[in-house]
């Protein structure tokens, strides 16, 4: 546990300049992750969790831009890296999962063209030496067959195979992080359930460390080292799976673990949170979740600070839960 | 405990929000889109001037350039800035016939935008009823009715326009359909194509399980929802109707000199260009350009601000 | 269960055929073989919904659950077989017997935003089906929307709005009250939440079980989320290809999945009360329904499979009282 963490990101701010006026996306997000671990990153849809993950490999485009904190991978900083330095590090170093894979596919490519490319787009390997590598990652991801299917086109394979092959992808240059972007949203359970196995066992055996975005917080419990929360742009509960699962300290994570249906509260009313996420464009002053909160009072319209609690966890609200109340209201009936 | 807290009644509204709304229609979003974009305002102010212009041309013009007892021979091909005899100034010149060439373009903008605009909207009703029919026929008819746009997509419109007048002979009628026939499979293709993609939204499904008929379903349903590209292909399609209109005019097949549009006056002025007389062909030149530069110009805004896969 | 159905399917197939286009047809001409593809997306499927009751419907992606979502909601017409509503056969009602008996049975759909035509203000698309149809006058218009967006739980003041101006959830609503509108009594629901985010996706399922208490509702609930079909349903209904392979009481099959396929699914479906599970998934794809497995379609991926899977089909049988599956392993 004393080794140093792979990545460190702290204070990441990554805004986009509208018309409309200034979407402050990702507002302040520090994390960090340590190798062969797996961190769930989940909020509601447009609560930067694509936008905190694009700014981690230097991919935001204009009218976005990141405009401070920092991101340390291995110790070395990325923020204000030239897009020449990004793509030797992409890849490499760090590389990205999609929830649709083809934008990491290139639809006219044989597979093993793509992939030999990319291994060689950073190392200097001999053309067999980087086939037999590409077939390797193949097999890894627990692709039958992988010689017949380095010679397919990407349109010979269902979603899920794409999907695997895609993970096949950014496995290649054996990077210390993956930033996985809801790559199971849009595949079947029984085939969601097969990539999650190969994910879990890669983590274990080679050490890389994971940022699995999703809004599935059951995939998170089932997959997830430590769970960061964001709402609005900003991180605001984190620690680890079990303990945010079983007693979210944030009412916003409460909220959300209570609106999931389980086992043990068929036929009953879920927890709603009421109203909708704001506008980026017109946030209130003060917490972001205070409109939909039950506990916000006078106190919540200064701004919370993501304040460290015991056993390694993380809050940014001023009136938190206590972790011994149960998640579910009346769930342990 | 749950079924008491306060959040979990059924009626969560946000009561706030609905009176705070502002009215965002889709004609303001619209209006505040297409202002994005100064030039395309500029273009817009200058064809709605030309559009004015060609309405009040006989009010606004300084000589009905038509009128035998106004127009005086002995003012033939006097260049821009001359006078007339009885002191009125020629802005831009005059004619071979000594009419003022200001006021001849401005009644050849009426002409011109006239039979462009009505050979545009025939088009529309034409291809638009042929399109929506082939896309909600499907099958055989659709198939039927798509070669047939397609085999007249193939051929340039000119050369069909030709030789429809060449069988038809001139006049105003003849070059409108000329022009209809010439330009109705673009607005056909146009909505079938957009009719096919609305056709497989949920919305039409879930307005036949209302049990709303075919019609309501075509007319009310899917056919305003084609509009946007509809209205961005009939403005650049306007704009070559008035194009072809004066190529087949200079050309001198298409209306007759009784009624001189643009492409009638260039066509004129033309045998003078070699004198120097340039004014003559050059001015009814640069006002089709501008016209049609505008139009444009107009609708190149408008299919990025209502092209959906643009709109947030 | 001696009353009779809501709603009964007996043996209802539907195919979907895609012809040959002329390039096609050409190269068949020159010695090609390009033949029609026809795919089963329903395959000779037979239940009996209950009045008042909550079918789930499950299974993975293109196993014909919409199709036969559609079916039922009278939006396509079987290819074979026969619907019952109110123990009559559909194909056989005429005029008003067969618009009434298609206004009783509502979709609502998943995609909120595609559901609602963008060009129409809420007023009207909630209010123009009864409008139409007749069940209230053009003076009434305004109330009863205001009524029937209350009841989903929206604000009135929101009647003149477009759906655009809505959120997610919001927008659904909408769609709900569309449905509620022309007085259903049975509602299709196809992934109706499945668009949402979590939390807005209670709150909608919140509103499905208000309405069904208020109103005696009956719901035919598509997902392939097995969590929130089990947190709803009275009866689950799991399909594979085109086939019912099981059909069972929610607790029970909950308890304990007879058909293979059920347990395997119910396996992988990762739950917010399981931590750092290990994944143990079922191998292979699932297969192209162009071209179903013969015998049991699911003998390729299936732990149990021995040779009679391979050529005879089971059948759907019962397994015990209100229990259906097909597996040969229930013949033992
Ligand atoms: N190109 C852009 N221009 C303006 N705003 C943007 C742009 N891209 C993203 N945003 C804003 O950034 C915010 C965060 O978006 P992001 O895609 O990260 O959300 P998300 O958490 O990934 O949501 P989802 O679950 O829907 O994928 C959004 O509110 C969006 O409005
Ligand atoms: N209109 C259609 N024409 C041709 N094929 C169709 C049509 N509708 C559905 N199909 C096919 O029928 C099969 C079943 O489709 P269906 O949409 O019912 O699946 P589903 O279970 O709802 O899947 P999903 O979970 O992805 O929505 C699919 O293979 C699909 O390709
Ligand atoms: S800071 Fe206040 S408003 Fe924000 S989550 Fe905590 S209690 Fe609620
Ligand atoms: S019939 Fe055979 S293949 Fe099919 S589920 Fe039962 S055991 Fe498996
Ligand atoms: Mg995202
Ligand atoms: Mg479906």
């Amino acid at each position: 546990m004393s080794e140093p963490p792979v990545l460190e990101v702290s204070d990441l701010k990554t805004h986009f300049f509208t018309k409309a006026g200034v979407a402050r996306a990702v507002d302040g997000v520090s994390f960090s992750l340590a190798r062969g671990e797996v961190l769930g990153l989940v909020g509601e849809s447009g609560s930067g969790k694509t936008v905190t993950g694009f700014s981690l490999m230097g991919l935001v485009d204009a009218p976005g831009r990141v405009v401070g904190g920092s991101i340390r991978l291995g110790g070395e900083e990325l923020v204000g890296k030239s897009e020449r330095d990004w793509r030797s590090l992409r890849g490499r170093k760090i590389a990205m999962i999609f929830q649709d894979p083809m934008m990491t596919l290139n639809p006219v490519l044989r597979v093993d063209t793509q992939m030999i490319e990319a291994i060689r787009a950073h190392e200097d390997l001999s053309e067999e030496a980087a086939r037999e590598r590409a077939r390797a990652a193949l097999a890894r991801v627990g692709i039958p067959s992988p010689d017949e299917r380095l010679v397919a086109y990407p349109h010979q394979f269902s979603g899920g195979m794409r999907q695997r092959v895609a993970i096949a992808i950014a496995l290649l240059n054996e990077p210390d992080v993956i930033v996985a972007d809801e790559p199971t949203t849009a595949l079947d359970v029984t085939i969601q359930a097969q990539i999650l196995y190969e994910v879990q066992k890669l983590c274990a055996d080679t050490g890389l460390a994971m940022i699995w975005i999703t809004h599935d917080l059951a995939v998170v419990g089932g997959l997830a080292d430590r769970v960061a929360v964001m709402y609005a742009g900003r991180i605001v509960e984190e620690g680890p799976v079990g303990e945010v699962l079983d007693g979210p300290l944030h009412p916003y994570t409460r909220g959300l673990i209570g609106s999931v249906p389980s086992h043990n509260r068929r036929g009953r009313r879920l927890t709603q949170i009421p109203g909708m996420a704001p506008s980026l464009l017109a946030l209130p002053p003060g917490c972001s979740f205070a409109a939909r909160c039950p506990r916000a009072d006078s106190l919540c319209t200064a701004m919370p600070e993501l304040v460290p609690t015991e056993g390694d966890r993380a809050v940014r609200c001023h009136h938190p839960h206590r972790a011994d109340e149960p998640a579910i209201e009346g769930g342990s009936a | 405990m749950s079924a008491s807290d306060p959040v979990d009644t059924p009626t969560v509204t946000d009561t706030t929000e609905a009176q705070t709304a502002t009215v965002d229609t889709p004609l303001r979003r619209f209006l505040s889109d297409y202002c994005d974009s100064p030039l395309a305002v500029g273009a817009a102010v200058v064809l709605f001037l030309i559009i004015l212009i060609a309405i009040f041309a006989p009010w606004i013009s300084p000589q009905d350039p038509y009128d035998l007892a106004v127009v005086s021979i002995f003012d033939a091909r006097m260049p821009p800035g001359s006078y007339a005899m009885d002191g009125t100034p020629f802005l831009l010149g005059t004619d071979g016939a000594g009419r003022d060439l200001l006021s001849a373009i401005f009644y050849g903008l009426r002409i011109s935008l006239s039979v462009g605009v009505a050979a545009g909207i025939i088009a529309i009703i034409v291809g638009m009823s042929v399109g929506l029919a082939a896309a909600y026929a499907g099958g055989r008819t659709e198939n039927l009715i798509m070669r047939v746009v397609d085999l007249q997509l193939s051929l340039p419109a000119v050369l069909i326009a030709l030789i429809l007048l060449a069988i038809l002979g001139k006049g105003v009628d003849k070059i409108i359909i000329a022009l209809v026939v010439a330009q109705w499979a673009y607005y056909a293709r146009t909505v079938r194509a957009s009719a096919l993609v609305e056709r497989r939204r949920e919305y039409v499904e879930a307005a036949a399980c209302l049990g709303l008929g075919h019609a309501r379903i075509v007319f009310r349903h899917i056919l305003p929802n084609c509009i946007a590209p509809l209205i961005v292909v009939g403005t650049v399609q306007t704009a070559h109707a008035i194009a072809l209109e004066a190529t087949l005019s200079f050309l001198g097949v298409g209306l007759p000199p009784t009624e001189p549009s643009l492409g009638l006056l260039i066509a004129n002025g033309f045998d003078y260009m070699l004198s120097g007389k340039y004014w003559i062909a050059v001015f009814p030149g640069v006002a089709l350009l501008i016209t049609i530069v505008s139009i444009n110009m107009v609708g190149d805004q408008l299919r990025d601000v209502l092209n959906p896969r643009l709109q947030k | 269960m001696s009353k009779q159905p809501l709603m009964r399917l007996d043996g209802v197939s539907k195919r979907f055929a895609k012809r040959l286009d002329t390039a096609e047809k050409i190269v068949n001409f020159f010695g090609g073989d390009r033949r029609e593809e026809v795919v089963h997306a329903v395959d000779r499927v037979s239940m009996d919904i209950a009045d008042g009751e909550v079918v789930g419907l499950v299974g993975e992606s293109g196993c014909g659950k919409s199709t036969l979502g559609r079916v039922v909601a009278g939006v396509h017409a079987a290819s074979d077989g026969k619907v019952f509503w109110r123990g009559k056969d559909v194909s056989t009602l005429s005029g008003a017997e067969r618009r009434d008996a298609l206004l009783k049975i509502q979709m609502i759909f998943q995609d909120p935003m595609s559901s609602l035509n963008p060009r129409m203000r809420v007023r009207d698309i909630v209010g123009e089906a009864p409008r139409v149809h007749g069940l209230i006058s053009a003076g009434e218009v305004d109330d009863y929307v205001d009524k029937m967006l209350l009841r989903v739980g929206l604000d009135p003041g929101f009647r003149m709005r477009y759906p655009h101006q809505f959120s997610g959830g919001q927008r659904q609503r909408v769609g709900i009250a569309r449905a509620l509108a022309v007085e259903p009594d049975f509602l299709v629901c196809d992934e109706s939440i499945a668009a949402l985010d979590v939390s807005i996706q209670a709150q909608v399922l919140n509103l499905f079980m208000d309405l069904r208490e208020e109103l005696g509702l009956t719901y035919l609930f598509i997902s392939h989320d097995l969590g929130v079909v089990e947190h709803l349903s009275d009866r689950v209904v799991i399909m594979y290809l085109g086939r019912v392979v099981e059909s069972a009481p929610t607790e029970e099959l909950f308890a304990g999945p007879n058909h293979p396929y059920a347990q395997a699914l119910l396996d992988e479906v990762p739950r917010i009360d399981t931590r750092k599970r290990v994944f143990q998934p079922i191998k292979g794809e699932i297969p192209s329904p162009i071209n179903p497995p013969k015998g049991c379609h699911f003998h390729p991926r299936c732990p149990h499979a021995f040779a009679r899977c391979r050529e005879e089909t089971p059948a759907l049988r019962e397994i015990a009282p209100g229990r259906l599956s097909a597996c040969h392993l229930n013949d033992g």
